[in-house]
C-alpha cells in the first residue's frame, strides 16, 4: 500500500530548520552553480582585453603594455580580488566534489553514505581551499 | 535518505548531457585550476604567456571545447533550476531563448579572444 505525503513546497527556505543534509547538498550546489555561471561570464569579459591588445605592437606586447597584461595585473593587484579567487576557488571545489558525489549516486554507487560523502566534501573543500591561500595570495602584497 | 534531490527530470537527454558534460568539466577545470594557479602564477599573467599556450593546437581545442561545455553545463543548470521553481509557459519560453542567445554571445566572444591570443585571423 502507497500513501502520499503533502511534504509542502520543498523550495521553502523558511522551512530551513527542517533541512537534512541532501537538501542542505542541493541548496550549495545550486548556489555555487549560479556563482560558476555568473562567474563565466564575467571571466570572459575581462578576458576579451586580449582582443584589442592584440593588435598592439610587438614591442608593447613584448614589454606588457598592451591592454590584456596591464588589466590582468591590475585586477591581480587588488587584495580584494585575490580574496575574491579564494572564494571562487572554494566555490568551484564544492561544485566539482558534490558534483561527483551526485555522479556516483547516479550510478547507484555510495546510496547508504550520502550524508557521509556530503560532509565529506565540506571539509575536503575547506582543506583544500586553506591550502591553496599562500598560492593564491601570493605577490598580492 | 529516501528522498532524491535533483533540478533536472530524471532519465532525459538534457539529464544526460548535463552529466557528460560535468565529467569532462571535472577534469578540465581541476587542470585549468592547477595550470593557471599552481604551475603559473595570477600575477605572472602576460598576453605574450597567453598567447604562447593558446598557439598549440591542443591547448586551443581543450579550451574551446572548455568554453563550450561549461556553458552548456553552466546555463543548462540554471535552466533548470528555474524550471524546478515552477517557471512554466511563455516566461519559460523568453528565457529558454534568451539563455540560449547569452550562450551564443559568450561562446561567439570566447572563441574571438582565443583567436586573438593565438594569431588566428579571425576576431
Amino acid at each position: 500500500m502507497s500513501q502520499s505525503y503533502n511534504r509542502g513546497l520543498i523550495e521553502d527556505f523558511g522551512r530551513w530548520r527542517e533541512f537534512e543534509a541532501g537538501m542542505w547538498a542541493w541548496i550549495f550546489h545550486k548556489f555555487t552553480g549560479w556563482v560558476l555561471i555568473g562567474y563565466l561570464f564575467t571571466h570572459i569579459a575581462v578576458l576579451s582585453t586580449g582582443i584589442p591588445a592584440a593588435g598592439a605592437s610587438e614591442a608593447a606586447i613584448a614589454a606588457g603594455n598592451d591592454v590584456y597584461t596591464q588589466t590582468i595585473v591590475s585586477l591581480e593587484g587588488l587584495l580584494l580580488v585575490r580574496i575574491l579567487e579564494v572564494g571562487l576557488l572554494a566555490v568551484a571545489v564544492f561544485h566539482m566534489l558534490n558534483g561527483t558525489r551526485l555522479l556516483l549516486t547516479d550510478l547507484g554507487i555510495g546510496l547508504d553514505a550520502q550524508d557521509k560523502s556530503f560532509y565529506a566534501s565540506l571539509v575536503l573543500t575547506g582543506a583544500i581551499t586553506v591550502a591553496s591561500v599562500p598560492t593564491f595570495i601570493a605577490g598580492a602584497f | 535518505m529516501a528522498e532524491r534531490y535533483s533540478s533536472f527530470q530524471s532519465g532525459g537527454r538534457m539529464w544526460l548531457l548535463q552529466r557528460i558534460t560535468a565529467v569532462f568539466l571535472l577534469v578540465v577545470l581541476a587542470f585549468h585550476f592547477f595550470l593557471l594557479h599552481f604551475v603559473h602564477h595570477a600575477d605572472e599573467v602576460s598576453f605574450l604567456a597567453s598567447s604562447g599556450r593558446m598557439e598549440q593546437l591542443s591547448y586551443y581545442s581543450l579550451m574551446i571545447l572548455f568554453l563550450v561545455t561549461a556553458t552548456f553545463h553552466g546555463v543548462n543548470g540554471v535552466y533548470n533550476a528555474l524550471v524546478n521553481q515552477g517557471l512554466t509557459g511563455t516566461k519559460r519560453t523568453v528565457i529558454k531563448w534568451t539563455l540560449v542567445a547569452a550562450s551564443v554571445v559568450l561562446i561567439a566572444q570566447g572563441i574571438r579572444t582565443a583567436n586573438a591570443w593565438a594569431g588566428i585571423g579571425l576576431y
